[in-house]
């Protein structure tokens, strides 16, 4: 399984999130300290979420950085995370 | 971790008002995601003292596990951790990281 379909699974099981996008962003980076050959490196990642209502940002990013743990330590080098609720969500529609 | 190295950072964050562990030197980033906080930092007009961890293998992972953060940059203000580049942009762009410098009596310059 590659690893955005290991991400979504885990970040839909945990947050039950009304909109998850996740968009591979390694090519962008390739070639760069971190940058995995392979791919699949690095991320952006929009995660909407009723989970994250009442959560700092800190607690939020941790939140998911926590859920995908092990696809950081064995090949994701960065995330670049958007965490929001379904409130916020409606206020800062994505471009 | 090391003890050594988990002292190192206790003594950076506490001897500086705000210090950014990044990839590379202010100056010369090593990585876009720190070359942005130095950007919003630098737009702000606040003095900062940049911690290079490409060029010491304990200090980035000992930093990891002090902050309980996975990645690089990670900025410090008053020895607290404010975040990473996502949350620091988005504080910027909220004014709350103007706010949360102030409030710390941190001195900024630019008027965002």
């Amino acid at each position: 399984m590659d690893y955005a379909t290991r991400m979504r699974t885990k970040l839909t099981e945990a947050l039950h999130p009304v909109r998850l996008e996740i968009e591979d962003d390694s090519a962008r980076h390739a070639g760069h300290g971190g940058a995995n050959p392979q791919g699949e490196s690095h991320f952006n990642l929009t995660v909407v979420s009723a989970a994250f209502e009442a959560l700092s940002r800190l607690a939020r990013q941790r939140l998911v950085y926590g859920i995908v743990a092990d696809e950081l330590a064995e090949r994701v080098h960065a995330l670049s995370l958007r965490t929001l609720t379904p409130a916020e969500d409606g206020e800062n529609p994505v471009k | 971790m090391d003890p050594a190295v988990a002292e190192r950072i206790r003594r950076d964050i506490a001897d500086n008002d705000v210090v950014l562990y990044m990839k590379g030197s202010p100056v010369f980033p090593q990585c876009g995601f720190s070359a942005a906080v130095v950007q919003v930092l630098t737009h702000l007009g606040v003095k900062f003292k940049g911690i290079d961890i490409l060029v010491d293998p304990g200090l980035r992972d000992g930093i990891k596990q002090f902050a309980n953060w996975p990645t690089i940059p990670q900025l410090y203000v008053k020895g607290e951790f404010v975040g990473g580049c996502d949350i620091v942009r988005e504080m910027y762009q909220a004014g709350e990281l103007q706010q949360l410098l102030t409030d710390k009596g941190i001195k900024i310059e630019a008027a965002a």
